[in-house]
């Protein structure tokens, strides 16, 4: 495909050239074709403030830590959790039929048998939406609740767990984990800075040895550390001369905790050989299983908030049904067994799992050139799997409508979700966050910026 | 060139491998006693002695080239650069450097980072400037500081130029605003040319100088993102098919929907001429033949303007001394005094006779006692730093922290940018100070706190050390292969030559300075076992004991911060 560069420097406009972005833009492939990034236009008029929808839900927190598997790119809906087989080809493509799951009366895609087998793990929110179809506003709005476009970046769910967790957590592994690649979408500390930002593992769990950056390293022994590490102390000579500079000082408290992460225990939770061969197995032996596997040592060691950024993403636009026939399979198979081995080790209880994209994609299928059968960006309804945590299992909250294309009943809002699982994980969704400048920021958006609402998850809760 | 290069090197080890010069008592510190020079010493040693502060002696020659580099360049000095001049006898060798590092090209590369961080130049989100018009506002802005384009000029330009934001750079000013209502765009330029926070303003000092930019308009053309910012006192950009301030224009069109666009704002035809009030309290009826935006630079640029001066001679204090006389040095307000009124009144003065020339302001700076103070502090009271009693040590930047890291090993880093697609790279040898967009990047820059240029805020940079920084430091791959395979470490590492010669050289490209006979000895003893026998010569080194010293130097405080 052509490049936005290109277009540019041809100054074609409106050509077959254009990007798939453009092309979103202008609306060409949207089956609704109505792009609205003003909230205050479209949906419930009536909704509650957020504030007072929390407020008046006193939620016990359950949940000691978050599993965030995030579908970047966005996960087709309609294909997998979400199935109408009634719809047609036109819209159901190669996917046509739904099965039936352990709890009497839920379906979903074909390609999900192991998942169906879980299902009194989980619930399915069918009625997620916000009717933002860019990545980047979109992921923001699922990732932080507030308005993208607004004076400030907001920090992530995950920044902001590892704001107000970190100090019940004493382990030495950073509270805000990401497997393995962070997005690069938006930045995730937003204005609480870089001491929040994640810690990305880099490598591969999949590989013979999870080689995370910074922690565990290539060809070098712990007694060479040692080495090397009291060579440094010799040798920082300027250091020595400053015995009382405060900010070497600080420095040198950074770098004392880094060292108790690579000489220290710590390093073990991400050594995956210290499981069974079978359940490795059973994870799959595919990145995205072995994610899952790395996720659960973590959540063992009591790390507050665990992203798995899924390999490869969902960004389906051309190619989609093979990459599904491809993909879906892993993500069965691996947050399948997630679910279970977390139920297994008395996990699932205390630990909120969460599963979505940042939007879902067109529910009918564009079938004209260049897509050939793709599907493109779709903000206005979609689906999104919690479990575990204090939420209920083998249930569906809301629905889209016959062909997936609208909310049918109970919109479930970005507000709705990350202030559903920030209650249950006891942090107080109206608590200041510490903004550089003094500014008035909030966790969740306050009653005077009218976020929509549909309310907390209570049916679920 | 290469060539000779080689000769000036070998030439120069020859000279510095038999006798390092050692005058100092420690390496960071010269003899002398600090002798003030000029009025700024006069007004900062007055300052210190009424505080009953002693001031600390002037940095060693090796401390001094190291410095002047980093603050003036924002890159290393090479070996060869180091050792020339810690050897150079010349008097003024000092004043002589800073006339040089002025004229380097990599003045205006280093000093448009960080304009780039303070004029929010990105093209993503959130601040959505687009690829093409990120780089058109970076052109302009190396070019006028290539040029040494006065300030005055320089910040009029960037408040009254109209055109497209591909074409003519300084437009972006007003697109490089996350909030671009016209409260926010006045926002935006009280931050950046008062250095005052209109968070902190009383409600109808905002509202008075909202009204200079309420008649900006943004229309978007034909070819992709482009956009032309105008004066457009008729609204046109308000109706509908059109965009507005406050609209993303680009967003808008072509979208189908039924629904019309609201008015942003009531057109302005037929309405009675519009008031303002600048921010000091004046109050004008905006001419209906003038851009308004034109009137308030106008009032703006001038000496006897309260914060323009002010703040702009504040922050160059700061950016070359850590710290404003106003702190921190975007927050002027009367609740905020500075701390040396006399020295902060004495820059204005000098700026102003200077013709708002801020090179003269940064020769001024840079060749007083008070800049070349030691970074060893007599005191540890807080009203010491607060009043320049020492250089203060600051972490290197982001962007300077990698390059540093590059131009020693001889590596490069990959920067990309993760939108849009297809990605953007840019080419391999091309430093990080260069870097024109925010958003183009690496996983490096991000752990290390470059700015997110999302506000404009000085402070949105942020250099406190977190335990991530350390453990990429000290144990990732990324420099551990720099280190291992990097060519220049190579070339330095090679076996041939005899240790003290590769120790010293290590020295002089890493920490810009001759070893000391200690350090010396703890670099020529590392990794060597006691022979069994004793009279039996110690063996050569191990490569890996090489690379772990060439480690233990990159992790030391003096590599990782300006002292």
């Amino acid at each position: 495909m052509s490049t936005n560069h290109n277009s540019n420097v041809m100054g074609m406009n409106l050509s077959l050239s254009m990007s798939r972005r453009e092309a979103l833009r202008l609306g060409l492939f949207s089956t609704a074709g109505l792009l609205c990034a003003d909230s205050r236009v479209l949906g419930a008029t009536a909704a509650p403030p957020v504030t007072k929808a929390l407020v008046s839900a006193p939620v016990k927190a359950k949940a000691k830590s978050v599993i965030q598997i995030f579908l970047w790119g966005g996960m087709s809906h309609n294909d997998t959790w979400d199935p109408k087989p009634d719809s047609g080809y036109d819209y159901m493509g190669e996917f046509k039929t739904a099965i039936p799951t352990n709890v009497d009366g839920i379906q979903i895609g074909e390609l999900f048998p192991k998942l169906a087998k879980q299902a009194d793990k989980y619930a399915l929110i069918r009625s997620m939406t916000h009717r933002n179809n860019g990545h980047e506003t979109a992921a923001y709005l699922m990732q932080t609740a507030h308005a993208p476009g607004e004076r400030l970046a907001y920090p992530s769910v995950g920044a902001v767990f590892a704001q107000f967790k970190s100090k019940g957590y004493k382990g030495i592994i950073p509270p805000y984990v990401v497997l393995t690649r962070p997005q690069g979408r938006f930045s995730e500390e937003g204005f609480l800075g870089p001491r929040l930002k994640p810690f990305a593992t880099d490598g591969d769990p999949n590989a013979a040895r999870f080689e995370v950056e910074g922690v565990v390293s290539r060809g070098i022994t712990d007694a060479r550390q040692m080495a090397r590490r009291e060579l440094l102390g010799r040798m920082d000579t300027l250091r020595h001369a400053m015995p009382n500079n405060p900010q070497l000082a600080a420095s040198e408290e950074a770098k004392q905790q880094a060292y108790e992460l690579i000489l220290g225990q710590g390093k073990e939770v991400f050594d995956l050989s210290k499981e069974k061969t079978a359940l490795r197995d059973r994870y799959g032996r595919h990145t995205f299983g072995q994610d899952c596997l790395a996720a659960r040592r973590m959540v063992e060691a009591g790390v507050p908030y665990i992203v798995i950024n899924y390999p490869g993403g969902w960004d389906t636009h051309s190619n989609h049904f093979a990459t599904m026939r491809r993909q879906c399979p892993q993500l069965d198979q691996g947050l399948a067994m997630l679910l279970e081995d977390l139920q297994d080790h008395g996990l699932l209880e205390s630990t909120i799992v969460w599963c979505c994209g940042e939007f879902g994609r067109g529910p009918k299928v564009d079938w004209q050139p260049p897509w050939n059968g793709g599907r493109n960006h779709y903000g206005n309804v979609f689906t999104a799997l919690v479990a575990g945590g204090g939420f209920k299992g083998g249930h569906v909250v809301g629905a889209s409508d016959a062909r997936a294309e609208e909310v049918k009943d109970r919109p479930v809002y970005p507000v709705d979700l990350l202030g559903s699982i920030y209650a249950l994980s006891g942090i107080d969704t109206n608590a200041k966050l510490p903004h550089p400048m003094g500014l008035d920021a909030h966790v969740l958006p306050t009653a005077a910026e009218d976020a929509k609402s549909g309310g907390l998850l209570t049916e679920i809760m | 060139m290469k060539i000779l290069l080689i000769a000036v090197l070998g030439l120069a080890s020859v000279l510095g491998g038999t006798a390092a010069p050692s005058t100092e008592q420690n390496p960071f510190e010269s003899l002398s006693d600090p002798i003030p020079q000029g009025r700024v010493d006069k007004l900062v040693f007055g300052k210190l002695k009424q505080l009953g502060l002693q001031p600390p002696p002037p940095c060693s020659d090796a401390v001094f080239v190291r410095r002047v580099h980093l603050d003036v360049i924002g890159t290393l000095p090479t070996a060869v650069e180091a050792r020339e001049f810690i050897l150079d006898q010349a008097p003024n060798k000092r004043a002589a450097l800073i006339d040089r590092l002025l004229e380097r090209e990599e003045f205006a590369t280093y000093w448009a980072m960080k304009w780039g961080d303070l004029l929010r130049i990105k093209a993503e989100f959130p601040v959505n400037l687009w690829p093409n018009a990120a780089q058109a506002y970076h052109r302009w802005i190396l070019a006028s500081l290539a040029a040494n384009k006065p300030y005055d000029q320089f910040a009029r330009e960037l408040l009254t130029s109209s055109g497209s934001n591909f074409r003519v750079g300084p437009v972006n000013f007003y697109r490089a605003i996350q909030n671009r209502t016209p409260e926010g765009i006045a926002t935006a330029v009280a931050l950046t040319f008062m250095g005052t926070r209109a968070e902190s303003w009383p409600s109808n000092r905002l509202a008075g100088l909202t009204a200079f930019f309420s008649q900006v308009g943004y229309k978007p053309s034909s070819e992709w993102k482009e956009e032309h910012v105008f004066w457009d006192p008729l609204g046109a950009s308000a109706m509908p098919g059109n965009s507005a301030p406050g609209k993303a224009a680009v967003a808008a069109i072509g979208q189908t929907s039924n629904r019309v666009p609201e008015l942003s704002l009531p057109p302005l035809t037929n309405r009675a001429p519009q008031v303002a009030t600048f921010p000091d309290g004046t109050r004008i009826t905006l001419p209906p033949n003038r851009d308004p935006r034109e009137v308030f630079a106008d009032w703006l640029i001038t000496a006897k303007n309260p914060w323009f001066t002010h703040n702009i001679a504040n922050r160059v204090w700061s950016w070359l001394l850590g710290r404003g006389i106003i702190h921190e040095p975007d927050d002027l307000r009367d609740d905020n005094p500075p701390v040396n009124p006399e020295l902060l009144a004495y820059l204005k003065k000098e700026l102003i006779a200077g013709r708002y020339d801020l090179k003269h302001l940064y020769r001024l700076i840079l060749n007083s006692t008070t800049y070349q103070f030691s970074a060893l502090s007599r005191s540890t009271a807080p009203e010491a730093g607060a009043n320049f009693g020492s250089y203060p040590l600051r972490r290197l930047d982001a962007e300077v922290l990698i390059d540093a890291l590059n131009q020693i090993t001889g590596t490069t880093d990959l920067y990309t940018s993760p939108i849009p697609e297809p990605f953007t790279y840019i080419p391999e040898d091309m430093p990080a100070i260069a870097i024109a967009d925010g958003s183009i990047t690496s996983p490096f820059l991000a752990l290390f706190g470059r700015s997110a240029r999302a506000t404009g805020l000085e402070n949105e940079r942020n250099n406190n050390p977190v335990p991530a920084q350390w453990l990429h430091l000290l144990n990732s791959s990324h420099i551990q292969r720099k280190l291992e395979q990097g060519p220049k470490m190579k070339a330095l590492l090679d076996s041939r030559r005899p240790p003290a010669e590769t120790i010293e050289e290590l020295y002089l490209t890493f920490l810009s300075r001759f070893p000391t006979p200690e350090e010396m000895l703890n670099a020529k003893t590392y990794g060597l076992v006691q022979p069994a026998k004793p009279a039996k010569p110690v063996v050569v080194k191990k490569r890996e004991d090489w690379v772990d010293l060439a480690w233990s130097l990159v992790n030391s405080s003096e590599f990782l911060y300006r002292h």
